[in-house]
């Protein structure tokens, strides 16, 4: 019976761990690869001075947020949904939603930066040709998005296994409440600190599988990318 | 669709003038090959006429109609021309894929795709290529795909950037072949660069010598370079044969650009577009930079030792091929080898001309 409740418990950790980092990146991609797109595009207009100005601003403050610190970000969302916050009345914080919107502010600025650099190293050719094989702009944007999709990809698993090995964000928006907020890497904060050893480490094994699929799933893509 | 006119035409990139005052016509059905040196506009022209760039002034105009560069859409327009370029960049993906794209943007039913591409891919003969991704091709066949590609929408005007620019012989000759077969049979009008001069007497109806943005010399091969053209076919199989833009320097001498950034000084006094020719006996082989009044020396690498007897022919890179004959005795004195570098040395009054 312990056993069961024991190995349930790590079930229920593990899934919420997946679940809460995984709705991240699924939201977070839909807003980030649009708008790093977007940005990578940019790459095929016209490069006046003003323009390489803001380009270079632009790229240095998404690349300051690529590495924004956690528990910063859950700092700002605990300010936002704690009780007197301005998002108070929602009832949000030390909810799996509390922890999904800080690991989705910590991911948005990585997809974005990954993908904007993967879709500005395309080739400027490529556009040049699908414009002149009669691709409408709309048509041809989609053609060079579609070149750019191994580091797009690469965009959403780098994300991902930001968000699942996080761990200073979410203890503070999801407050590490056993059976409800408690994911891998605060499970293994508590169970240290409570010297269950074997717990932790239990939990820890698991976390590095899935580090492990998610870098053997990325070298994959890469092996596959540079076949060129 | 396509009597095409340019009219005075100026390109200028950030103050430089790329194309000066450039006009011509080509007639429907007509094969019209720009040659020039590199940088003397060719590709900046082609680009402009598929619509990919907007002249600075200029009208050019398709059947009569003005091209409205400023036009949000131009794809109506590019939808009737073809165009291969210099580099090929093939999509990543299958060469099936690459072939349809024209088609699938135009959206056109997967049944007619599947007929068209597949005889695209019998005129370029490349049967059997159509699930290889065209990345992983090599770069005859790449260009093929690529000549296939621009080709399945039916153009009825088709633009070519340098087509078989360091190509295998053989898909050099495919592509020859498929740009006379498809101008005869279908009446497509083609306009191309080559630095080929033999590619141009053979396919061209007309040509124009387009040298720093202006045209230089328009018409038949033969109107342009020169009335008697047995010599130059003859110089064409001859080796250390080179051609380009020649301005007279203050000496008197000829300076002859003759691309990939070399200049051959010639003792002849001639401007303007010339074929030359370096005898490989009069070329002076040596391991260091010679202290002698000879006006050309180029440094290279062996590429090629073919042994004549007591004579031993070499073939050196330095940019161009050159090839220099010189006897086995120092040939083994200055123990060369494949991959040697050398200094290729002749004098200005070495340098022929037609």
């Amino acid at each position: 019976m312990i056993e069961n409740a024991f190995l349930e418990e790590i079930f229920n950790i593990t899934l919420l761990s997946l679940r809460v980092s995984g709705m991240a990146v699924l939201i977070g991609a839909s807003i980030g690869i649009p708008i790093g797109a977007a940005l990578g595009f940019r790459q095929f207009r016209g490069k006046q001075a003003l323009m390489r100005i803001i380009d270079i601003m632009m790229k240095s403050i998404i690349n300051t947020f690529m590495g924004l610190p956690p528990v910063l970000v859950g700092l700002s969302v605990y300010l936002l949904l704690t009780a007197s916050g301005p998002l108070g009345p929602l009832r949000l914080i030390y909810t799996p939603t509390a922890m999904i919107m800080t690991q989705l502010i910590m991911v948005v600025p990585i997809i974005i930066g990954v993908t904007m650099s993967a879709v500005g190293s395309v080739e400027k050719a490529i556009r040049d040709r699908a414009l002149s094989l009669g691709a409408t702009d709309r048509q041809a944007a989609w053609t060079v998005l579609r070149e750019a999709r191994m580091g797009v990809l690469t965009s959403v698993i780098v994300a991902f296994g930001a968000a699942i090995s996080e761990v200073g964000g979410i203890m503070i928006t999801g407050g590490n409440i056993r059976w409800v907020t408690r994911t891998l890497t605060t499970a293994i904060v508590v169970e240290t600190e409570l010297g269950n050893f074997d717990l932790a480490l239990s939990l820890g094994a698991i976390l590095l599988a899935i580090a492990f699929i998610i870098n053997l799933a990325l070298t994959i893509i890469q092996l596959r990318g540079t076949k060129r | 669709m396509p009597t095409i006119e340019v009219q005075s035409l100026f390109k200028e990139y950030s103050g430089r003038r790329v194309l000066k005052d450039v006009s011509f016509e080509v007639q429907n059905g007509e094969v019209f090959v720009l040659v020039g040196p590199n940088g003397a506009g060719k590709t900046t022209l082609l680009r402009i006429l598929d619509l990919l760039e907007e002249p600075t002034s200029g009208t050019v105009l398709f059947d009569g109609s003005p091209v409205d560069y400023s036009a949000k859409d131009k794809t109506a327009v590019r939808k009737r021309i073809g165009m291969v370029f210099q580099r090929t960049a093939l999509f990543n993906m299958s060469a099936f894929d690459n072939i349809a794209y024209g088609l699938r943007v135009r959206g056109e039913g997967e049944a007619s795709i599947r007929q068209s591409v597949g005889a695209m891919l019998e005129l370029v003969r490349l049967r059997g290529f159509e699930r290889k991704n065209a990345l992983t091709l090599s770069g005859g066949e790449a260009q093929r795909v690529a000549l296939a590609q621009a080709l399945v929408t039916k153009p009825e005007l088709l633009l070519l950037d340098e087509p078989t620019a360091n190509l295998d012989p053989r898909s050099a000759s495919i592509v020859e072949e498929v740009l006379s077969r498809i101008n005869r049979e279908d009446g497509t009008t083609i306009i191309m660069t080559t630095h080929n001069m033999l590619q141009a007497e053979g396919l061209a109806h007309r040509v124009a010598v387009l040298n720093e943005g202006k045209v230089e010399g328009i018409g038949r091969f033969q109107a342009v370079f020169g009335t008697s053209p047995g010599p130059i076919r003859d110089f064409a199989r001859l080796e250390n044969v080179f051609h380009g833009v020649s301005r007279i320097s203050p000496e008197g001498t000829s300076i002859v650009d003759i691309g990939d950034g070399l200049r051959i000084e010639a003792a002849f006094r001639r401007a303007g577009y010339v074929m030359l020719h370096v005898p490989p006996e009069d070329i002076i082989l040596s391991t260091q930079p010679l202290l002698s009044s000879a006006r050309n020396a180029f440094e290279g690498e062996i590429v090629q030792i073919t042994d004549l007897g007591p004579l031993v022919k070499l073939k050196v890179r330095a940019q161009k091929d050159f090839v220099a004959q010189i006897t086995k005795r120092s040939f083994k004195d200055m123990r060369l080898n494949i991959g040697s570098r050398v200094f290729v040395t002749f004098k200005a009054s070495s340098v022929r001309t037609d």
